[in-house]
């Protein structure tokens, strides 16, 4: 099988979709003259033309809107954030427009379209531009949220969100854009809602979303190595619609767990997931659920105390000792 | 200056500027002393200088991230500090290490905080985009496209408030106009009379895209007269030009109160960032050329204070031998500096907690 980027990947999910359906646009800033600020749309305005690859203005509440309007009659926008953090600038109408418009509208109405881009720290840039609002969207209800982990799952999962009736909301990586994975010729897509056991083991759970599944990736390894320690990774890749059911059998097979994420703490994606295990698994945890979160403050921009802010292997292995 | 309809302003900027011809200095620049003009030139040089080196670390691995250069905007940041008193205020974007040193920061704290460490201007927790200096009455340094346009308009909301006769000159690029919260920024302004002042710092480019792909309406300034307010265009690429014309702007703006919005037209010579590789793609090296040759601030400055008799060939040597010897002690200073330790993560973060007042009775961080 070949190994592609994943910015590849998402490239393929894009050009595949926009031949499949005339209704799918890409809209964005840079994304078409320039080829993307990440190169995620790359040839894709040479290929497709003016009409189905749009350059914006910095104007992200109107885009944003403008793409959730036109949804209404049947087109299918795929939306570009240069960053999730300039989300922030379109709340209102990605976090009050696109997931209400169905229900208000007693389901007369429905939005089909993707919002996307990277949603990540870790790249030294500072805390207005290292949010990683995932939890903020699944908090949502008529929001979906996906957060792909590898080049497969990106670009499966994207195909899958662009036929999508709902908003879905995936987000990327920067850097996980350049690294590579197998990815088939022929054509895949992958349902929303349905985690992905990254590696099998029996001792303890580690369950993450987005770049933290491959940061628990390493420590399994590590800790396999170093512990004799055998742990299961599983990657959630959607967060809403979840996969419970993943990871009940996870938890039940290990008995422990350690919940992984780029989120602040507070409210973060792993909350609801440690409430969940406490609530439908509890009886089978022999040690109490444990999170490797970011750490609780805005993003410092200072690189080497940034990278000791978001997860890394050094913290998820000590949790892990901490908890075995 | 424009209010309502004006056609003739987009004509007049494009004639030669009269403040830099020779002869009599009108205006503000009138009363310009030989050291004054010594100042303004120094500063251009010392920006740049700064950012070259700024650059080199970049390049040596010593700075991550992004690095917006100021390079070729520096009369804008020289010529407005220049003119602000003791109650005016400035604020600006992420392209914003000129504006810290013409308001009198230090290069020793600003390469440090580029290198993210503990003796930066923001303890190495902002970055390049995110300096800022209170004292002296600069309010940053925005990442966040536009996101500093209502902050300025609330300065001179809290200046008007306290009965205080200043102003703010809220920066934004030609990128930025096409965010909502300029607009309503500008509406509120001119709703409420407020002293500040929009100056649109024109490049040609946001990111990648010229002004004709991203902005309806030429020239931009001219979207203050939906609101009412006045507006004025402005050469860039001359610091008597800038100074003669915002003066009086800034005056209104004091006294009357009253907004306005100023456009001045700059080129940056760099990428976006440093990291923006496909510079030469979406203009022509030939414009950067023309820009660099012909329409340079420094060196058109240079050349008028020594038709002016102010500057030497040996002073001019001297200035920038100085510049660049501030800039390299500035990077020996930031790689001899250590990081932040890391306590500091969760310092900065409240008030209360910093202060330990022992007001707060809840738990407030969350990591264990
Ligand atoms: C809300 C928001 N959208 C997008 C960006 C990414 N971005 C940073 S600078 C920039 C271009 C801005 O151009 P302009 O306003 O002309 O300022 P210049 O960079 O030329 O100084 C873009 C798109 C951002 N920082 N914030
Ligand atoms: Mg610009």
């Amino acid at each position: 099988m070949p190994q592609i980027t994943y910015r590849k990947a998402l490239n393929d999910a894009f050009a595949e979709e926009l031949e499949r359906d005339e209704n799918v646009v890409l809209i964005g800033e840079e994304i078409a003259e320039y080829n993307g600020a990440y190169k995620v749309t790359e040839g894709l305005h040479a290929r497709f033309g003016d009409r189905r690859v749009m350059d914006t203005p910095i104007s992200e509440a109107a885009f944003c809107g403008l793409g959730i309007g036109a949804s209404m009659l049947g087109i299918r926008p795929v939306i570009e954030l240069m960053f999730w953090s300039f989300s922030y600038v379109a709340f209102d109408q990605l976090f009050n427009n696109a997931p209400m418009v169905r229900y208000m509208s007693g389901g007369l109405i429905n939005v089909p379209i993707v919002v996307r881009g990277p949603a990540n720290g870790g790249t030294n840039v500072g805390a207005t531009h290292s949010h990683t609002p995932e939890n903020f969207a699944a908090y949502t209800p008529g929001l979906k949220v996906v957060c792909p982990a590898t080049a497969y799952d990106a670009k499966g999962l994207m195909k899958t969100a662009i036929r999508d009736n709902d908003p879905v909301f995936v987000m990327e990586n920067t850097l996980l854009y350049g690294q590579k994975w197998e990815v088939p010729e022929e054509e895949y897509l992958i349902p929303l809602g349905r985690a992905d056991v990254k590696k099998e083991g029996t001792d303890i759970s580690l369950i993450a979303h987005g770049r933290c599944v491959i940061t628990c990736l390493e420590a399994a390894r590590q800790l396999k190595e170093d512990h004799d320690i055998d742990a299961e990774v599983l990657d959630l890749r959607s967060i809403r619609p979840l996969d419970q059911e993943a990871i009940l059998k996870s938890v039940r097979k290990t008995n422990r767990a350690v919940l992984v994420e780029e989120n602040k703490p507070f409210c973060g994606t792993a909350a609801q997931i440690a409430a969940l295990i406490q609530e439908h698994a509890f009886d089978h945890l022999d040690a109490p659920v444990r999170r490797v979160s970011a750490y609780d403050a805005p993003q410092i921009y200072s690189k080497p105390l940034e990278d000791e802010m978001i997860p890394n292997t050094r913290r998820i292995i000590k949790t892990v000792l901490e908890v075995l | 200056m424009n209010k309502k309809t004006s056609q003739t302003t987009a004509k007049s900027a494009k004639k030669k500027s009269t403040a830099q011809s020779k002869g009599k200095l009108s205006g503000v620049n009138a009363s310009l002393s030989r050291d004054d003009k010594i100042k303004l030139y120094r500063d251009m040089g010392r920006i740049r200088r700064f950012e070259e080196r700024s650059l080199h670390a970049y390049q040596q691995g010593k700075i991550g991230g992004f690095l917006h250069l100021y390079i070729g905007q520096e009369a804008i940041a020289v010529a407005t500090a220049s003119l602000m008193g003791d109650n005016d205020h400035i604020i600006t974007a992420y392209r914003d290490h000129g504006q810290a040193l013409s308001v009198g920061m230090g290069m020793n704290e600003c390469m440090a905080e580029l290198y993210g460490k503990f003796t930066g201007c923001s303890k190495g927790k902002g970055g390049s985009m995110h300096y800022f200096a209170p004292d002296k009455n600069f309010w940053g340094g925005h990442g966040i496209v536009g996101g500093q346009t209502p902050l300025g308009t609330g300065i001179a909301f809290a200046l008007k408030y306290k009965k205080l006769e200043g102003c703010c000159l809220c920066l934004l690029g030609d990128g930025a106009v096409n965010q909502g919260a300029f607009h309503e920024s500008l509406n509120l302004a001119a709703l409420w009379n407020l002293p500040v002042i929009y100056i649109i710092e024109n490049n040609r480019y946001s990111m990648g895209t010229s002004q004709k792909r991203s902005s309806a309406g030429s020239p931009l300034a001219r979207r203050a007269e939906g609101y009412d307010m006045a507006w004025e265009l402005i050469d860039g690429s001359s610091v008597y030009e800038i100074r003669e014309k915002l003066a009086p702007i800034m005056d209104r703006a004091r006294t009357q109160p009253e907004p306005a919005v100023v456009e001045i037209q700059t080129y940056r010579y760099r990428g976006h960032s440093v990291a923006d590789a496909n510079h030469e793609k979406y203009r022509s090296k030939k414009e950067i050329e023309d820009y660099k040759k012909n329409h340079d601030p420094i060196m058109l400055f240079q050349r008028t204070l020594a038709e002016e008799g102010v500057l030497s060939d040996a002073d001019i040597e001297e200035i920038d031998r100085e510049a660049k010897k501030e800039a390299a002690d500035s990077a020996r200073f930031a790689d001899e500096s250590p990081f932040p330790p890391e306590e500091e993560i969760f310092t900065d973060v409240y008030w209360e907690v910093d202060h330990k007042t022992g007001k707060n009775e809840g738990r407030i961080f969350f990591n264990d």
